[in-house]
């Protein structure tokens, strides 16, 4: 595998000597000799009451995570899923899944999706790798501006992208030559503007902090660059790679608003199908079944993902993250990067800016000015953009305090040493499951928040108080995969020295998991607030009329006739995209110096 | 050497996991940013002091409506339902027609709202077999929507139409006339020009194909559509979709100079008019939900939507017409965008047994196209 089987960076070693940042070593290592001796007692009564007592202390810790998800996602979802296999009566009945799996179409509807899904990974994949090396390897002014730019459609609502995109696809528009409009290239296209900053992030941050020293031995050793990428660089890259991947692929497999509005679908999608079935056929059977399918399907990837990832797992020597000013070398990256930045990422987006500045009175702040009152053409009261902006902010802020509050005991969970086996499968387990809140069909849970929370508590699910709850559903899966690699990157070694020196574990957890906590928080903050800000699906279902949130009100703009209506839409978007760039931004800087860690892009 | 692990320590860490689950509860339970008050429509001033301070006839407590998204009361208005009806206002709109009457139908037996707006003439007759809606007649239905209550039980508000648009220009400078008839948008020149959606996904969609099917008969249906999808119609998901994207004379300046719209969108767009032909009615209802809290407060809530002050509002507010016909439409409207005279009607009790079934036919059809 590797070209340089003695480097000391490419062995696996047992128990990998990974120095944190150099400010935070200290923190670790060395406060505990020092003061903290005096807590040392060797007492042996401590050691019978331990286990027990620290087992019911991670009993507590866990129950918070596990009764939110249970609460706020398995009893909607089951509740869904129960339909597809009972009959009216509530009896076993399997019928429904005879039928579906019968017929020739549903097998057409799994390639699709498949095809669809597949093709959308490897896409994000292969633009991706290259912008993790331009926009994290390369130094070059401006660099900071494209990462920030590649995260804004992560938060657009689809409605707009769509919008967007087919104003330069259709056969009117710019691109309209290429012939693309309604195409399922289009829509291939549509997921790599999605996710092309998935894939940069994660991969990115991990290959920030590789030592470049590999590689440059594998040169000297006269290995050509396109070989030492190979054989040194990707391997390296593999845990970040697999990880990415599979969220690109979680997100493709279930698109649904790009596939409708961007595609002429055909057949369409299983997320298509089970939207039809649900609310043109209310047919929740079927519906039923296909969301089973879907959920095969993610299961299937998330494992496979996950068995790559253990697979391509070794201690890495990571570093503070280095860049270099860019070099001739790079030519062949930077290029493919730019390309894609200004054609894919920033075309669309630019095309949407400009409509923002165009209203029935030529170019101008127009659009902008009505955003404050609901006095455009054909809108009279109801909620104005700039409070929908308030209201998201809001609700953000809280589904941001909740999913830390359920995403940092789970994270620390995940990551916990432990020494039963039956304890080590839990954690591996765990942590693919957290992943599927982001394979399942928003109209499944949607639906499932119908028949399972709105049902049992009514006027709760008319006030509004559960959107930033299923928000933060939404949210956590982001938030626990960009904390536990920067968890994981604590040397076992540091824990188990710190308690042999006598810190107890609350104190353990303090020092040495504490430092590398905080730095992944503040991205893992942003992701929080930036999906909540974004996320239009479940809210769509459980917003309170009055208390609409922007993405919501994007949509319904998008559905009244007038041109001020679109041209608050348009607006709208762009402070949307704007607040998301910059919280990113922000958060990004936040970050303590070195803080990278290992993988923390999501 | 993890059981070195200490009492003190674990109690600690107990400290820590109860100050985590006291954070969570806060959080659940309103020690939260966002200002949304219980009532769910904390926001409007009024509604605070309406149930105590009203005047009104009700006996207070408060009245639970949903309705579909598209619905629009100002604050105003809210305040003068509470201060006249004595009830505070509690709405809830989960999504599109389809999406309400899925609802509804899903929580039946055991109703969440006491009220329901916004069900439309494509799903009446499902609403009323699924008994969801109890009887009710209001005295406040004005003389001009008599014939449209659907058998004592859903009173309709508002009305409109769900109609091809032109773009007048288009045609004008294409040197074309426009088309006149249903027959003649599937005829090879107009068939290329005219982009619908998907009655799969939309409801004016559904509309059209409903409008079809009743002008070109069970039989003769599936064949009108093969015409016009062979000649190139575009289907496209969504009314925005279509209208905005791909429509001539819609923001995005498209390639299609005919769409299916509504008849009030060429108030908004004055170079565009209306295949009258091709017109079919559309009309929403309330009504008081089987099983209700607060039966009486829904039908104080109903016979405010048809008061005038709320009817009058209805153009500017939903794009609607009024069910009060002795009402007076915005200039604009009385100018572009009046009703057509004759428009198609789909029989409810056709659509309640058939429509599942068209829209599979439908589907199928579509995607053997595709």
């Amino acid at each position: 595998m590797s070209l340089v089987p003695g480097d000391p960076a490419l062995v696996p070693t047992p128990a990998p000597t990974r120095v944190p940042a150099p400010g935070q070593a200290p923190d670790t290592g060395t406060a505990l000799p020092g003061g903290d001796r005096a807590d040392v007692v060797p007492g042996r009564w401590r050691r019978a009451a331990g286990p027990v007592g620290r087992g019911l202390v991670w009993a507590v810790v866990a129950a918070v995570p596990l009764a939110f998800l249970a609460v706020f996602f398995l009893w909607p979802v089951g509740s869904m899923l129960a339909r597809g296999v009972t009959d009216a009566a509530g009896q076993l009945d399997l019928s429904a899944f005879a039928e579906v799996l019968a017929e020739s179409r549903t097998w057409r509807l799994v390639g699709q999706t498949l095809g669809l899904a597949v093709a959308g990974t490897l896409g994000s994949l292969l633009l991706g790798l290259p912008g993790a090396y331009v926009l994290y390897r390369c130094r070059f002014p401006g660099r900071n501006l494209l990462r920030g730019l590649s995260t804004v459609p992560f938060v657009l609502p689809t409605v707009v992208v769509g919008t967007a995109f087919r104003a330069l696809l259709a056969e009117n528009g710019p691109l309209g030559f290429l012939g693309l409009d309604q195409t399922l290239t289009a829509v291939v296209l549509a997921m790599v503007f999605f996710n092309f900053s998935v894939v940069v992030r994660q991969v990115g941050a991990l290959w920030s902090t590789l030592d470049p020293r590999t590689g440059e031995a594998a040169r000297m050793l006269g290995a050509s660059p396109w070989r030492t990428f190979v054989t040194v660089t990707v391997p390296a890259l593999g845990p970040a790679i697999a990880s990415a991947g599979s969220l690109v692929f979680l997100f493709c497999s279930t698109a649904f608003g790009i596939v409708q509005t961007l595609g002429r679908p055909g057949v369409g999608t299983l997320e298509t199908e089970i939207y039809i079935q649900t609310t043109a056929f209310l047919d929740l059977r079927t519906a039923a079944v296909f969301s089973t399918l879907q959920f095969v399907v993610v299961i299937l990837a998330v494992t496979l993902a996950n068995r790559f990832r253990a697979g391509t797992e070794t201690a890495l020597r990571l570093r503070e993250p280095t860049s270099h000013p860019l070099r001739r070398g790079d030519a062949v990256p930077f290029a493919v990067t730019m390309l894609t930045v200004v054609l894919l990422i920033a075309a669309p987006i630019v095309a949407l800016v400009a409509r923002s500045f165009q209203s029935s009175q030529g170019w101008g702040l127009r659009n902008y000015e009505l955003l404050g009152s609901s006095a455009g053409s054909g809108f009279a009261g109801g909620t104005t953009v700039l409070q929908a902006l308030e209201h998201s902010v809001k609700i953000a802020l809280d589904a941001t305090v909740i999913t830390l509050v359920v995403g940092v005991p789970l994270a620390l969970l995940l990551t916990r040493p432990v020494r039963s086996r039956w304890a080590a499968r839990a954690q591996r387990l765990f942590d693919a499951a957290i992943m599927l809140p982001l394979g399942v069909s928003a109209v499944t849970v949607g639906f499932g928040f119908v028949v399972s929370l709105v049902a049992s508590a009514p006027q709760l699910a008319y006030s509004g108080a559960l959107v930033p709850l299923a928000q933060a559903v939404v949210a956590l899966p982001l938030v626990v995969r960009s904390l536990v690699p920067v968890l994981r990157a604590v040397d076992p070694r540091l824990r188990e020295a710190a308690a042999v020196l006598g810190a107890p574990p609350g104190r353990v957890l303090r020092t040495v998991d504490g430092p590398f906590l905080v730095r992944g928080l503040g991205l893992a903050a942003g992701f929080a607030f930036a999906v909540s800000l974004g996320e239009f699906g479940a809210t769509t279902f459980l917003a309170s009329p009055d208390y609409q949130t922007l993405p919501v009100l994007i949509v319904r703009l998008l559905g009244r006739p007038g041109e001020d209506n679109y041209g608050m839409a348009m607006a709208g978007s762009v402070i949307l995209a704007v607040l998301t760039a910059t919280v990113m931004l922000v958060c990004e800087r936040l970050r303590p110096r070195g803080a990278a860690g290992t993988g923390a892009g999501f | 050497m993890h059981h070195l692990s200490a009492a003190p320590t674990s109690r600690h860490r107990a400290r820590g996991a109860l100050a985590a689950l006291g954070i969570a509860a806060l959080a659940l339970t309103g020690c939260s940013v966002a200002d949304q008050s219980g009532a769910g429509n904390g926001t409007t001033p009024a509604t605070t002091d309406g149930a105590s301070g009203a005047s009104g006839a009700g006996t207070g407590g408060t009245v639970t409506v949903m309705t579909h998204d598209s619905f629009n009361i100002t604050e105003e208005q809210i305040a003068a339902f509470e201060q006249e009806s004595g009830y505070e206002l509690t709405t809830t709109a989960p999504g599109d027609a389809g999406t309400l009457v899925n609802q509804l139908i899903l929580s039946k037996d055991n109703p969440t709202v006491d009220a329901v707006y916004g069900i439309d003439n494509l799903s009446a007759q499902r609403v009323i077999d699924e008994g969801i809606v109890a009887e009710y007649a209001s005295g406040a239905l004005p003389e001009s929507a008599q014939d449209l209550v659907v058998q004592d039980r859903l009173t309709p508000i508002d009305q409109g139409q769900v109609c091809v648009n032109v773009d007048g220009e288009w045609f004008t400078e294409n040197d074309l006339a426009a088309p006149t008839t249903l027959e003649d948008l599937a005829r090879p020149e107009y068939a290329k020009l005219f982009v619908t959606t998907n009655p799969v996904t939309s409801s004016p969609g559904l509309a059209f194909l409903a409008a079809t099917v009743t002008e070109k008969g069970e039989d003769g249906w599936q064949d009108y559509w093969q015409r016009l999808l062979a000649g190139g119609t575009k289907v496209a998901a969504g009314w925005s979709d279509a209208y905005y994207s791909d429509f001539s004379a819609g923001e995005g300046q498209g390639a299609y100079p005919l769409v299916l719209s509504y008849s009030s969108s060429p108030a908004f767009a004055p170079a565009t008019g209306v295949v009258e032909d091709t017109c079919t009615t559309q009309v929403e209802y309330a009504g008081v939900v089987e099983g209700a809290k607060n039966p009486e407060g829904a039908r104080a809530f109903i016979d405010f939507l048809l008061a005038e002050d709320f009817q009058a509002s209805l153009p500017e507010n939903m794009f609607m017409y009024p069910v009060d016909e002795s009402l007076e439409l915005p200039a604009e409207w009385a100018q572009n965008a009046t009703l057509a005279e004759d428009p198609i009607e789909a029989d409810l009790r056709q659509i309640a047994e058939k429509r599942e079934t068209w829209r599979e036919d439908w589907n199928a059809l579509y995607e053997a196209a595709s």
